[in-house]
């Protein structure tokens, strides 16, 4: 029988669960409010909150309402929403797809690598298994400029550089160590006897990874996903190194609001709000099946 | 109509479509050009529009970076030859380096209309190597003293046009008022070799120290550097804000836009921030001075420009020639005073804008940034001879990593983590360190 829990302990636990929640979301609050400010309002000491004149200026000269292009389409929610002033200075719409294709080709391509791995290592464990998956963690202790260099030239020869599907291959590779490990940990939960119960009943392999497993790690493979989305997506260093205009993605994009010598604080929030509401959306969107994915095989 | 005819129909004008496009391109030079986000750039990449009009033949793309990740990007892309980049923005530092290890395309082939005559000295000398310029200046700044007039009054201080390190002492003293949260004075104190170093080097010119002796060995150990350093913390312990180790160009931009700094030693292109009555709530109280001295013939004011440059990888040197051309040449501080007024136009590059009288009307400041440009040398910045080029920076390779190392040990003196004298030694081995590992 659960043990009853006291109102008085569960009210100070939920009091704290918000106050930490608060905290962990205080600064992303912080960047949208900014976004909103003037760079004077911005600044101010002692800082404002709420009460000030919100602008949406700062969307607008970061590119969130697009101009018209040049058949004359489109621009009427920018004629609605800005300022016929204030320019457009990004084509923030660019840098959004770029994101898109690069953090869900990595996954996807990812997956297709990572799902036979860790399968062959959950059930099929040979000698070596151990210290293949301790190999393939210790890629992630190099720090990544060791090989800047290296895969730059790499890139050069092959005429490669700037270009989404070698963004795409580069943060596959750069992630799929903790695919990997995700999923073999999500497979080792599930009972080999269920597989072999299915091979007796004449599957194969194809037929017991696709109908068998995957079902079955569904939780598992969907937080594995949307986890590497995020990690694809927030991932600054190769992606600023390697890319200049045409595989850009949104961490270039916010990079081309920072400034040492200037205050343009409004508009890097505005950059930042809009870089990562995309994320932002879908992670609250998808919070059950991250959690549940995440704490799968916790308890047992 | 069939779904087979339909896509027959569709992948055929798909393939107009991409003919058309490889044709227009075809005929077309795209040049890739990096920037850093700040004002200027901006309202450059603003007007590419204006460029196309006379050369419709080049598509412009822009890079715009954080300073120091365009630095590294650009450093890595002409290394390896990538190619990335057609026109790159690089300041007074990178040019001599760059230059020299022939990573650079010769300027030395811009039409006569560029009138290069009409650079100004300081600036030119900076961006020229072995009689080669290989940038060609946007914008040029010095620093300067920046200062609230009626905080000077009710000190019953007056600020001569040529201050010195003593007056400028007894005025941040005396305009200091913390019960109301108004220091007398503000400085850089953020670690950084763009940020404390820059002010820290440029002002121990003043006060007769050197990085450098001329073999190289380095001088944090020479009493001058102890009178800079001690000075620096004092003044900042005594007039400056709280948390002074923390704040850079935009932290002590912020605070005497908000009325609570009475003096700012800063980059000269901070003139135009804080006298905009958009973002300064000071901006009719602000009188500007030369950076002080100590009446060695030196002040501590520093030399700086944001150029463009083409890198000796790029495939497209011509195209980039023509928009270095339009953007640095006489002709662009015209488009720009027409669109957006004269006090908005790149400074601090050629003399004739400082003989515009529209210009001079337009922007109180000019004069003043004109001398603290013109009184700064860096081919001869230090009271003793040096080995080296740069006022608020040395133009060596070694430079920027060990500036980085030093400014934080700088920033932990002025945070009371260390004296000022543990701090120099700390810098003295890192030099000797580095100097030795380089092979000076």
């Amino acid at each position: 029988m659960a043990r009853a829990i006291p109102t008085s302990r569960r009210l100070a636990f939920t009091a704290l669960a918000w106050i930490i929640g608060l905290l962990i979301f205080f600064p992303i609050a912080w960047i949208i409010l900014t976004s909103f400010k003037t760079e004077a309002v911005a600044i101010a000491d002692p800082p404002v909150f709420v009460n000030f004149e919100w602008t949406l200026e700062n969307y607008c000269l970061v590119g969130l309402f697009p101009e018209a292009d040049a058949q004359g389409n489109g621009g009427w929610l920018r004629g609605l929403m800005c300022d016929p002033d204030t320019p457009q200075r990004s084509d923030y719409t660019r840098f959004l797809m770029n994101s898109i294709v690069i953090a869900l080709g990595s996954t996807l391509l990812g997956l297709l690598i990572a799902v036979p791995a860790a399968w062959s290592m959950a059930f099929v464990p040979g000698k070596g298994t151990k210290n293949i998956l301790l190999w393939m963690l210790s890629t992630k202790m190099l720090p990544a400029v060791g090989v800047l260099y290296p895969i730059r030239l790499i890139l050069i020869e092959l005429n490669m550089l700037d270009s989404k599907g070698s963004m795409i291959f580069i943060l596959t590779m750069i992630n799929l160590p903790i695919i990997i490990w995700m999923l073999y940990t999500y497979f080792r939960e599930i009972p080999v006897e269920i597989l072999e119960a299915a091979r007796m009943d004449g599957a194969g392999l194809k037929e017991e990874i696709l109908y068998v497993l995957t079902p079955m790690a569904v939780p598992g493979i969907a937080s594995t996903v949307l986890l590497n989305i995020i990690l694809a997506w927030n991932e600054a260093f190769w992606t600023l190194t390697l890319t200049t205009v045409d595989a850009a993605p949104l961490s270039a994009f916010i990079a081309s609001y920072s400034s040492p010598e200037g205050l343009f604080y409004a508009k890097l929030s505005a950059a930042s709000a809009m870089a990562i509401a995309p994320i932002l959306i879908m992670g609250w969107f998808s919070q059950k099946q991250l959690v549940r994915g995440l704490t799968f095989g916790a308890v047992k | 109509m069939s779904l087979k005819t339909v896509l027959g129909a569709t992948t055929a004008l798909a393939i107009c479509a991409a003919a058309t496009t490889a044709f227009a391109d075809g005929h077309a030079t795209t040049i890739t050009i990096a920037t850093v986000n700040n004002g200027d750039m901006i309202r450059m990449q603003g007007l590419t529009e204006v460029f196309n009009e006379t050369h419709p033949d080049i598509i412009v793309e822009w890079v715009t970076l954080e300073e120091n990740v365009l630095r590294q990007n650009v450093t890595t892309d002409i290394a390896q030859g990538g190619g990335q980049y057609d026109v790159i923005t690089i300041g007074t530092y990178e040019v001599p380096i760059w230059g020299a290890n022939n990573w650079l395309t010769s300027l030395d082939d811009l039409p006569e209309s560029y009138n290069i005559d009409d650079l100004l000295p300081a600036i030119r000398g900076g961006l020229t190597v072995d009689g080669t310029l290989y940038a060609s200046p946007f914008y040029g700044e010095s620093s300067m003293v920046m200062y609230r007039t009626d905080l000077m009054d009710a000190a019953g201080l007056e600020m001569p046009d040529a201050p010195s390190w003593d007056f400028i002492r007894e005025a941040a003293i005396a305009m200091t008022d913390r019960e109301n949260d108004i220091y007398g004075i503000c400085l850089r104190g953020k670690p950084g070799w763009g940020e404390n170093v820059a002010f820290i080097t440029a002002t121990s010119n003043s006060f007769g120290a050197r990085w450098f002796d001329e073999d190289w060995t380095p001088q944090f150990d020479s009493d001058e550097w102890s009178n800079t350093l001690n000075f620096y913390i004092d003044l900042l312990n005594e007039a400056g804000p709280p948390g002074a180790a923390n704040n850079g160009f935009n932290e002590n931009l912020a605070l005497f836009q908000q009325g609570s700094c009475g003096m700012w030693i800063d980059a000269t292109v901070a003139a135009s921030f804080v006298t905009n009555p958009n973002d300064s709530e000071v901006a009719d109280r602000v009188g500007f001075a030369l950076a002080p001295d100590n009446g060695l013939g030196r002040r501590a004011n520093w030399l700086w420009a944001w150029s463009l440059a083409i890198p000796a990888s790029s495939d497209a040197p011509e195209a980039a020639m023509a928009f270095i051309n339009w953007a640095t040449g006489p002709g662009y501080v015209e488009i720009v005073a027409e669109r957006e007024g004269w006090a908005n136009v790149p400074p601090g590059t050629r003399s004739s804008l400082y003989e515009n009288q529209a210009y001079l009307d337009a922007a109180p400041f000019a004069q003043m940034t004109l001398d603290s440009i013109l009184s700064a040398d860096p081919t001869n910045p230090t009271v003793d001879p040096v080995p080296y080029t740069g006022v608020q920076f040395v133009a060596i390779p070694e430079f920027a990593g060990l500036a980085t190392e030093i400014g934080q040990v700088f920033s932990s003196a002025l945070a009371g983590l260390m004296t000022a004298e543990e701090a120099l030694a700390a810098a003295q081995a890192l030099a000797v360190e580095e100097m030795d590992a380089a092979g000076y």
